[in-house]
């Protein structure tokens, strides 16, 4: 029942991206986009640091598992239903580094929330973003949901959510890969396995060694990819995603990574695993791994890597400045939208 | 007019919605074939097909999940969780979940869905087919919820609740589903969410309850009456969002009131009406305002001593009436 992994991703040569169908500038594209989560995310550490914001949970080292996944989908008609460390998937679904920004100083104009939540609690509906709360595995209910309406109206809507290996352990998790597998729904489960649920190991998490096995007994493939390299995951979503287009039901992808800093800013990752382990999967870095082989594809020249850089800087420049300086929602915000009005 | 029992009303109503709207489709356990548990959903399985009427698996979080995604995308969900008793597991999804969708996206997101749920006690279902979830549910904000006691109401609120832009939990006593017949007017009445409604006038003390308890009341009114006491009985029809004015105007107009529900006395709903009347109607009052509600203590044992025990009985609320009228 499993898939094959990235078979084409793993082949040798350098023409991995254009045997996936992706022209240069489309594979440029997954890695600015991978930068670009990458680089709010640097620029969020260093004003936590500085005191300036309070609060910060991040994307890095997850970069690769969000990016090639959420690139096989099609934004203006799949949806993705995300967690808190996804801001690689929804940045590919067009949320900007001002949206991020604005969120993480929690001003009135965040989109996700109007500053109600915590950054990373992401949520737009004109970007097909389902809203996403705190306490996780919840939202993969919801992801069956979404496809659900998609089935009764005939629509071949994808739905792509989005969960840890600790999640998998709430039975929501299980409900909804029972019932989108039950339903054949054209749904996307996919695990971002980096090991640890805050400080707690996989092999406190589960007795197996691989969770995509698990789908198995919900009737459909589940396939484990290198989640730091971005075209196997590419190549896996895309799979599943023609799968799911074709009606024949969900696909569990385990893509296995590495949170590369602590589980958020209030988090010492120092009390539970070793630096040597850290230090050890930085140098699988999914970004400079990528770079590497987009250097050596003769995609990526020292030029355009400084465009980029250049690009990405001056963009996480603006958007921080002006989230810093946008409005605080006002105390009469409190009691908005508790209720919706009309017939919605 | 049609005569019709609750349960009678309440399939009118949900029959009426999925015909109106292509969107509206029921999502539950034995709602199918089966036709629910009580027979809620008989035939409409059959009449609209499995896509829209579906037999969920066992699990009470997924049909809330589920129909949360689904109302996301353009749907409006009845879902239907079996008894009251075994909402717990989709307490997250609800509470954590539906309750804040909307709020917690600055109002991006809103969730027309509807939580169907039969309550109550008095019918020999022990610890797991009798609970009263209102007070817990109405205490989270972003939830409607909606307790129903006439055939009408029932029909009405029916409608209201399926074309609410919100979650709304709709609680059906299911001691009425059966017991209670009445008119219900015939077409696309609508019952507006957050009315309550004086079911008999009166002049000299006010019952204010809902579900069953409201057929206690007008029951113990009636028996009032005999005593030369003029009683009002208001039936909230609405646990939230409540409607203060209509509790304010029967508390000035009679100066004493009683309060009667089933569900467990501490921080339940009469503890709550009770202080809106004591904030905003103190001077009117004659006398303490009162409540009769089940004791503290789990609903409710499968003995039919001990839960007629739990139960407020119409004797036990004429009694307390009484001390009331004589105050």
């Amino acid at each position: 029942m499993a898939l094959k992994t990235g078979e084409i991703a793993k082949q040798k040569g350098q023409e991995r991206h254009r045997a996936l169908g992706l022209s240069d500038d489309a594979a440029l594209k997954l890695y600015e986009v991978m930068r670009l989560a990458r680089a709010i995310d640097e620029r969020m550490w260093l004003i936590n640091r500085q005191g300036r914001a309070p609060f910060v949970i991040s994307c890095q080292g997850q970069e690769a598992a969000q990016v090639g996944s959420a690139a096989a989908l099609a934004p203006e008609r799949d949806w993705v239903v995300p967690y808190y460390r996804d801001a690689g998937v929804v940045l590919w679904f067009g949320m900007t580094a001002r949206d991020q920004m604005l969120s993480f100083f929690a001003r009135r104009e965040d989109p996700s929330s109007g500053g109600r939540q915590m950054p990373g609690h992401y949520g737009s509906r004109r970007r097909h973003i389902v809203t996403t709360g705190s306490p996780v595995g919840a939202q993969t209910l919801h992801a069956a949901g979404v496809a659900l309406a998609a089935k009764m109206r005939h629509e071949d809507t994808v739905v792509a959510t989005y969960f840890g290996e600790g999640s998998s352990s709430e039975g929501d998790v299980h409900e909804a890969m029972n019932f989108a597998g039950v339903h054949k729904l054209a749904v996307l489960f996919v695990c971002e396995n980096n090991g640890y649920a805050i400080s707690v190991p996989q092999s406190h998490q589960m007795a197996i060694k691989d969770l995509a096995d698990r789908a198995a007994g919900y009737g459909f493939p589940g396939v484990v990819v290198d989640g730091n390299d971005v075209l196997a995951v590419y190549e896996v979503s895309r799979e599943a995603v023609a799968r799911a287009r074709r009606g024949e039901g969900p696909t569990l992808i385990e893509a296995k990574t590495y949170r590369f800093t602590a589980h958020s800013s209030d988090d010492d990752d120092r009390r539970y695993r070793e630096a040597e382990e850290v230090a050890l999967w930085r140098q699988k870095d999914p970004i400079q791994r990528y770079a590497r082989y987009l250097r050596d594809a003769r995609v990526l020249s020292d030029s355009v890597e400084q465009e980029i850089t250049d690009r990405l800087t001056q963009q996480v420049d603006e958007a921080t400045e002006y989230a810093e300086q946008a409005p605080d929602p006002s105390p009469d915000d409190l009691g908005k939208f508790v209720y919706a009005e009309g017939q919605g | 007019m049609a005569v019709r029992t609750v349960i009678e009303a309440i399939r009118e109503g949900m029959d009426e919605e999925l015909e109106r709207d292509p969107s509206v489709f029921i999502i539950g356990e034995d709602v199918g074939k089966r036709g629910g548990v009580f027979l809620a959903t008989d035939g409409l399985q059959k009449k609209y097909g499995e896509q829209r009427v579906i037999d969920s698996p066992l699990a009470e979080s997924l049909i809330v999940g589920v129909a949360i995604g689904a109302a996301v995308n353009g749907m409006r969900p009845i879902a239907e969780i079996q008894f009251a008793d075994f909402i717990a597991p989709a307490y997250n999804q609800i509470v954590e979940e539906a309750a804040r969708f909307c709020y917690r996206s600055g109002g991006d997101f809103n969730l027309p869905m509807v939580i169907r749920t039969p309550w109550g006690g008095g019918v020999h279902g022990a610890m797991y087919h009798s609970q009263s979830i209102e007070a817990t549910f109405a205490h989270i904000p972003g939830l409607k919820v909606v307790a129903p006691g006439t055939p009408a109401d029932a029909k009405g609120l029916l409608k209201a609740a399926v074309r609410d832009p919100n979650p709304v939990l709709f609680l059906e006593h299911k001691r009425t589903y059966r017991l209670v017949r009445g008119e219900v007017p015939a077409g696309d009445g609508v019952v507006p969410i957050g009315k309550a409604e004086v079911k008999r006038a009166g002049t000299d003390l006010s019952l204010i309850a809902y579900g069953l308890m409201l057929h206690h009341c007008l029951e113990v009114a009636e028996k009032l009456a005999a005593d030369g006491v003029s009683a009002e009985v208001l039936d909230l029809r609405t646990i939230k969002p409540i409607d203060e004015e209509a509790i304010l105007q029967t508390a000035r107009k009679t100066g004493k009131v009683l309060v009667v529900h089933e569900d467990n006395r501490f921080g339940g709903i009469a503890a709550e009406v009770m202080a809106i009347i004591m904030e905003r109607a103190f001077d009117a009052l004659d006398a303490p305002v009162m409540r009769m509600c089940g004791p503290d203590s789990p609903a409710m044992p499968f003995n039919q001593i001990l839960e007629a025990a739990f139960m407020p009985s119409v004797d036990r609320i004429l009694a307390r009436a009484r001390e009331l009228a004589a105050y």
